[in-house]
């Protein structure tokens, strides 16, 4: 067969390569270009190789802020996805609680973030907040902008309240396409509830979950609009996490080239993380 | 052993599922639950396992009152239209499943599960996972489960409906042998009228939550009581007309047809049913009336032809053997068996056939 030959066609290719150089490609140059070079005011640049990598691949900055947001993200996981699983569990399957259920349990994704953070600032503020004032007047020391427990307490507390309900939906979808058919087959066996939930929830909620902790990873491990609100990294350095440490060297002390390289070091753990995980993901999947 | 439904009813909110229904079915026995969709076959099979109860009413076995017995300890098992296994499992532990719960050591549950799988050709699939199957593969899974275990009571609901037309016939002629040498009661519910007459034993028609008849398939296919359960034991549906007799003369009143038989029925109106392969484009029986038809539709399923025709108000359906090719509008004669004839009376009541 004679192809026709009409290399028109690329033109309509043009915006996405334009708007993917822009949004995607040039940022990411840029970023790669600081990190290999000492910046100076007037657009002096000097090189500097991989010097920066390997000052923050040393640094103790930086592993107290990977260490940081690696159990931030390890505590946020472990009890929103139990949380979740069970929270859907409890939900109605049919009824007027549906909705009424479900319209709750968006709200919290609904709110912007840096809203988030403001709320719970207020919320929590020992003397005026609901949150600090109750805790206080029952007795508890509770003082989250001088104490890293409960700034850590509250950074998660937080979390919680804003993603939990993700995990929740993911998890009701899940359970809501399983067929009552098998249900039925499990009481005819004499299956016990936790059986049920061992042997046919768990297993047809393996999808939705897998994506429900690859979302929870990706988000909870780049946290950064709810703590700079909430506690701005403080007291100290207790709730610093990665993106809040990151901002704070490129903006605060403009070390563009540590900061640059130290972003690159970042996204490619992030990159990391999440390529294993959907490897393991899509391996299992072509299996089946 | 007997399985046995005494006026049960099944309510929900204000609707009505199941109206009063007495049903007795003996052991060793396949019964059929034959009905459309709706008609209430899966809440009746659910009442007899137990996974559901019924609004009034009670469930006997074996001269027990199980009515409120949970369903765990009955000795039950069902099989559904889906295709369901435990997604993790291997076909093995699938079929194991049951008997595992009951504590029997592994030595007798291997020798089980070998046997069940043998019997359903899955001796070579034991450790695959289900969604590693084809759909026919999963359903027979889904049924060694079943029969693993020494049921005394085994449901089938509808379990060929999901299957490719050429498993499903694969399926459904291993069915009765699987019971075969079996003690206990199997419940087949099917929309399908051929599946009824294939698996034989005994066929209840149901129509809209109401046991319609009860009794041997056979019986129930030639002898339907009612015109209802006739409906519901034909496909393609049943040809049904108004009829006058006077003397041995028998009239349409639609159109006129007339034939002559010796039915012994009393002077006056009635209704026929004619199952389509009884009208044909051949003659068919010694006695047999012609009918003109103005062709609908024409449809050839493998060996067999279904012609639409209508004739005045009457639009009927037509099925013969071998390729009878009509178009559309076209005029054709068809020949009507007489000796096939059901006929009702006004309250639709069977008074003679043939």
């Amino acid at each position: 067969m004679n192809k026709t030959f009409n290399q028109k066609a690329w033109y309509f290719v043009i915006p996405v390569f334009v708007l993917v150089a822009f949004n995607a490609a040039v940022p990411l140059m840029t970023v790669v270009n600081y990190s290999f070079q000492e910046t100076f005011g007037s657009n002096v640049f000097a090189w500097e190789g991989t010097r920066w990598f390997k000052e923050i691949l040393h640094s103790e900055r930086f592993h107290a802020s990977l260490g940081r947001q690696a159990i931030f993200t390890f505590i946020i996981l472990l009890i929103q996805l139990p949380l979740g699983i069970f929270i859907a569990l409890t939900m109605p399957k049919k009824g007027w609680g549906v909705p009424v259920c479900l319209i709750l349990m968006s709200m919290p994704l609904l709110i912007p973030w840096n809203v988030v953070g403001a709320m719970w600032n207020i919320f929590a503020l020992p003397d005026i907040g609901f949150l600090g004032n109750s805790l206080n007047s029952i007795g508890f020391d509770y003082n989250f902008t001088q104490q890293s427990g409960d700034a850590w307490f509250t950074t998660i507390l937080m979390d919680v309240w804003h993603w939990t309900s993700l995990v929740v939906l993911l998890s009701y979808a899940g359970l809501n396409s399983i067929q009552p058919a098998y249900y039925q087959a499990a009481e005819i066996d004499g299956a016990s509830r936790w059986d049920i939930f061992r042997y046919i929830e768990l297993p047809k909620m393996k999808k939705v979950l897998t994506l429900a902790i690859l979302l929870r990873f990706m988000d909870s491990f780049m946290i950064y609009t709810e703590p700079f609100v909430l506690t701005g990294g403080g007291p100290g350095n207790a709730t610093n996490f990665l993106s809040l440490d990151l901002v704070k060297m490129a903006l605060g002390q403009f070390d563009l080239g540590p900061a640059a390289a130290m972003s690159l070091i970042y996204f490619l753990i992030v990159l990391l993380i999440c390529w294993i995980f959907y490897s393991l993901m899509m391996k299992d999947e072509a299996r089946t | 052993m007997s399985l046995e439904l005494k006026e049960v009813e099944k309510k929900v909110g204000i609707e009505t599922h199941i109206y009063s229904t007495n049903l007795k079915l003996e052991k060793n026995t396949i019964n059929v639950l034959l009905g459309s969709t709706l008609a209430g076959k899966t809440t009746l099979m659910q009442i007899m396992a137990g996974l559901d109860k019924p609004t009034s009413g009670e469930i006997w076995f074996n001269g027990e009152n199980v009515t409120g017995k949970e369903v765990q300890k009955r000795n039950c098992s069902m099989v559904y239209q889906q295709f369901i296994n435990y997604p993790n499992f291997t076909v093995f532990d699938n079929i194991a499943s049951p008997l595992k719960i009951t504590g029997i050591n592994s030595d007798e549950i291997k020798k089980r599960v070998g046997k069940v799988a043998e019997l359903l050709k899955l001796t070579t699939m034991l450790n695959k996972k289900p969604d590693e199957l084809s759909g026919g593969q999963q359903q027979r899974t889904a049924l060694a489960r079943a029969l693993v275990k020494d049921s005394d009571l085994i449901l089938l609901d509808e379990p060929l409906a999901n299957l490719d037309f050429k498993l499903r016939e694969e399926l459904r002629e291993e069915l009765p042998k699987l019971f075969e040498d079996r003690d206990c009661i199997v419940v087949y519910a099917t929309t399908e009228p051929l599946d009824a007459l294939m698996i034989g034993g005994n066929t209840a028609t149901l129509l809209e939550g109401n046991v319609v008849q009860y009794g041997k398939t056979l019986d129930v296919y030639n002898k339907p009581e009612n015109l209802t359960s006739a409906k519901v034991f034909s496909d393609p549906p049943m040809n049904i007309a108004e009829i006058n007799k006077s003397g041995d003369k028998f009239t349409l009143t639609d159109n006129n047809v007339q034939w002559t038989s010796n039915v012994n029925i009393k002077d006056g109106n009635y209704k026929i049913g004619i199952r389509p392969h009884n009208i044909t484009t051949y003659k068919e029986g010694s006695n047999s009336v012609e009918i003109n038809g103005k062709v609908l539709i024409s449809e050839l399923s493998g060996s067999e032809s279904l012609i639409h025709f209508t004739n005045g108000k009457l639009n009927w359906v037509s099925l013969s053997n071998g390729i009878q090719q009509r178009n559309i509008g076209e005029d054709t004669k068809l020949h009507m068996n007489v000796d096939e004839f059901l006929y009702f009376d006004q309250s639709n009541r069977l008074v003679n056939h043939g």
